[in-house]
């Protein structure tokens, strides 16, 4: 089982992301790693002069790097970048959005989590047209996940296994809306938020998590112990979505559990010391509401407990 | 331009409470008869309306007129109705809105969505059923004047008039869409 | 003149919108196939049939959604839901899922083919892609594109493109939103549901009715406060910068003001959104625009009574239309 580090979701100063992989090159036990401004083509230009650098460094440390394509393309500044993209040599794409896929026309790329594929169809149309990784999308259950990774054997299947779960892109950006600034003047405001902003219910319930244009789970996803059954239905690889927390050890931690250094229940608990404070969900994967976590494969259903935070 | 097709915006109607306070003693029992009859006739009459309840055939809806001192309990299968003074605890779903929106609801002359955006309906308990019942409602285009009045069997026409009549008092000529 | 494309959740509805003028109808099955997929809504074999013939009858045209995305291992019953649609005489099919793309385009190569809006198809490459490998005549644009991206898409698309003009705002891009299942363990791409109504409660309370999806509060609406769909994107909710609606508030779209600029900007047709609507929706909102598209063809000026008891929160929006929207 592989392990892959998906792109950083959230707007982080420069230099902080360029030693963030710096050290993945240098620490983390994952075999690939996704880079690249994925949310927000506005963010991308403070990233694009340290890609390079990035990006040696990782393949150097033997990593297989995979440069991401942005989730929603309208802008013709973004298509541009889209097909720029499509046309790098020396590093796979993963598709994001289906815009990418006529500049590739069939040469080896992969999908990221982002592009809807739901069944063994609509996999089996990617693999026949170049696809060589497929990240399912995070809302689909263990069933159709096990139907699927059967279904393209020469494919490698990964799934969404830790990080809170990317759940919907918009033109609109939320995080200047609450700043009350308009999206071309937006000053950037996401950046306050290294690991996005947190939204309550009216009932104080932590729900959801706010990154720019995109929204994501308030819930981390963590298939830390579902990593066997996973393993059982052909998944070759999970993947590992950076949160503002320490990613290297997040890494050892999936690394040990599937080598069999440490148990599911050890590892857990190690994951829950490191990223403190976020609950677990895996409710997607066991075709229940997504924010609900279940212990190992016999254990039953728990909801998250509401959390009160300071009103 | 003039669209005489848009829709008319305003609520419907309510009954006055003076009204409804002289229609408190009324015997519910005749009531209750001839709404059962009619039920019992649009289920003869309209199969289909209770295919599309689905699962939620079983279901008991109470229907509440916020400005009728009486209630209505109902049955889709097998079809029942009763008139009540109070809605009964353990019902599936409970809906209240004027009667004038309830009559409109039930011949489809108003939206329903819109009756709940502009706070006209309340809807409690199933939701789903409710859709359900509303869904199929629509569908099966309803006109209470000709199920009500082919009770009456010669005096139907007539009856049929009256109520009309009535129809049109207290809904106006139309509903939320006037054709 | 551009095309007016309305929405039909059961025959009668459908009947409704020929009366008021529709140049096309769509509609789907009734079951996961399509995603209006709510109790009581939608059109058996037998009604779809019947319904296309009876629309063909009157110069109208059917367009059948089949629009969720096949479910593993039971592709067949999408596949079925395809077959029977094109035998029912459907004047296109509105599909979102790649897969299904290329079922229908292998065996039914003759059949008209539409990108639905749940493909999220959002620029000229990603159209081309679906009109290139599948031969698609139309594309549903998502409703995050302003007026001026949809005339430079139009101008550089080989495809045919239909917006949406009024209704229900998906204010995230469509087909890509994972909110409801995350509350409700049901979405809009498996199930065809967006906030489903088995998830949905209202509570009475001192303070006004509350929502909830899922066991989640969404909103609170005192007595007479407008209210609007049990979605998440529309809900009230607090953050440290702010609460309120943080999303967008309770709107509808309402594009009437726009259709001049949607004929300049080339597209071909217009599309009113509501399957899950009532007959008294259907007839108005459709009348509505049918007068409106002749005003515009006439040139006079429109004088329109407004659609504001049909929309959410009372209220109407330009949305994306409008750059500022974003």
């Amino acid at each position: 089982m592989q392990l892959s580090l998906g792109p950083v979701l959230y707007n982080w100063a420069p230099e902080r992301w360029r030693d963030f992989y710096f050290r993945i090159a240098d620490e983390a036990p994952v075999d690939v790693v996704s880079v690249g401004e994925i949310v927000c083509s506005k963010r991308s230009p403070f990233f694009a002069d340290h890609i390079p650098a990035v990006v040696e460094r990782l393949q150097s440390a033997g990593k297989q790097v995979l440069l991401g394509s942005l989730i929603l393309v309208s802008l013709r500044r973004e298509r541009r970048q889209t097909e720029e993209l499509a046309a790098v040599e020396g590093a796979m794409v993963e598709v994001n959005d289906l815009t990418c896929l006529r500049a590739l026309a069939g040469r080896p790329h992969a999908i990221g989590p982002f592009v809807n594929i739901y069944n063994e169809a609509s996999a089996a149309f990617h693999a026949a047209h170049g696809a060589k990784r497929i990240c399912l999308p995070p809302e689909l259950p263990l069933a159709s996940v096990a139907t699927i990774a059967k279904a393209i054997p020469d494919v490698t299947t990964e799934v969404f296994a830790f990080g809170r779960v990317p759940l919907a892109i918009s033109a609109r950006c939320y995080h200047a809306r609450l700043h009350k600034l308009a999206k071309d003047n937006c000053r950037f405001v996401c950046e306050k938020d290294p690991d996005g902003l947190l939204l309550n219910t009216l009932e104080q319930q932590d729900f959801l998590t706010i990154n720019g244009v995109q929204t994501l789970s308030h819930t981390c996803a963590n298939l830390l112990g579902d990593a066997g059954i996973l393993r059982e239905s052909k998944v070759g690889s999970l993947r590992l979505s950076p949160q503002d927390c320490d990613m290297v050890e997040i890494a050892r931690i999936f690394r040990d559990v599937l080598d069999g250094r440490d148990d599911a229940d050890g590892g857990n608990r190690r994951l829950a010391a490191v990223y403190a404070g976020v609950p677990f969900s895996n409710g997607f994967l066991w075709a229940e509401p997504g924010h609900l976590y279940r212990r190992g494969r016999s254990g039953d259903m728990q909801s998250v407990a509401p959390q009160i935070g300071p009103v | 331009m003039n669209d005489p097709s848009a829709a008319s915006p305003g609520p419907l109607p309510t009954i006055p409470p003076l009204v409804a306070l002289a229609m408190r003693p009324l015997p519910l029992l005749p009531l209750q008869l001839v709404l059962g009859g009619v039920l019992q006739r649009i289920h003869r009459r309209n199969p289909a309306l209770f295919d599309r309840l689905g699962p939620h055939a079983r279901a008991r809806f109470g229907i509440r007129p916020i400005d009728l001192p009486f209630a209505f309990v109902v049955e889709a299968t097998p079809p029942r109705l009763s008139v009540v003074r109070d809605l009964p605890p353990g019902l599936d779903a409970r809906i209240s809105a004027s009667f004038a929106n309830l009559l409109a609801l039930l011949e489809g002359r108003v939206d329903g969505d819109a009756l709940m955006f502009s706070r006209e309906l309340v809807i409690e308990g199933d939701v789903e059923a409710v859709l359900a019942l509303r869904n199929a409602i629509d569908d099966a285009q309803l006109d209470l004047a000709a199920e009500a009045s082919s009770l009456f069997g010669p005096l139907g026409v007539p009856v049929r008039r009256a109520f009309e009549a009535a129809r049109g008092h207290v809904i106006g000529s139309s509903g939320q869409a006037s054709s | 003149m551009m095309e007016l494309i309305c929405p039909a959740g059961t025959p009668a509805a459908l009947r409704s919108a020929i009366d008021a003028g529709a140049d096309a109808i769509y509609c789907g099955f009734n079951d996961e196939t399509n995603a209006r997929n709510f109790p009581g809504l939608n059109f058996s074999r037998d009604e779809m049939r019947k319904s296309i013939a009876l629309a063909h009858g009157r110069g109208a045209r059917v367009l059948v959604a089949i629009n969720t995305f096949p479910r593993a291992s039971a592709v067949e019953l999408w596949h079925r839901a395809v077959d029977d649609a094109v035998s029912a005489g459907a004047d296109a099919l509105i599909l979102a899922d790649i897969g299904l793309m290329d079922y229908t385009a292998r065996r039914h190569p003759n059949q008209r083919l539409h990108v639905s809006v749940q493909a999220a198809a959002a620029n000229p490459d990603a159209i081309a892609f679906y009109a290139e490998t599948f031969g698609a005549k139309r594309v549903v644009l998502p409703r995050v594109l302003s007026v001026p991206e949809i005339a430079e898409i139009t101008r550089e698309s080989a495809c045919e493109t239909e917006v949406f003009v009024f209704g229900g705002l998906c204010v995230m891009a469509e087909g890509r939103c994972s909110l409801s299942s995350y509350a409700t363990g049901k979405s809009p791409n498996m199930q065809g549901v967006c906030s489903p109504p088995s998830h949905v409660t209202y509570e009475q309370t001192a303070d006004g009715t509350k929502s909830s999806l899922g066991g989640f509060a969404i909103n609170r609406f005192a007595v007479s406060e407008p209210a609007g769909y049990p979605t998440l994107c529309k809900g009230r909710f607090s953050t440290a910068q702010g609460a309120g609606y943080i999303f967008e508030d309770p709107v509808s779209l309402d594009a009437t003001t726009l259709l001049r600029g949607m004929r300049n900007a080339g597209v071909t047709a217009l599309k009113i959104e509501g399957r899950q609507r009532g007959r008294a929706y259907v007839e108005s909102v459709v009348r509505h625009f049918r007068h409106a598209l002749a005003a515009l063809e006439s040139g006079s000026e429109t004088d329109i009574a407004s659609l504001k008891p049909f929309t959410e929160g009372q209220a109407s929006t330009l949305g994306a239309y409008r750059k500022t929207w974003r």
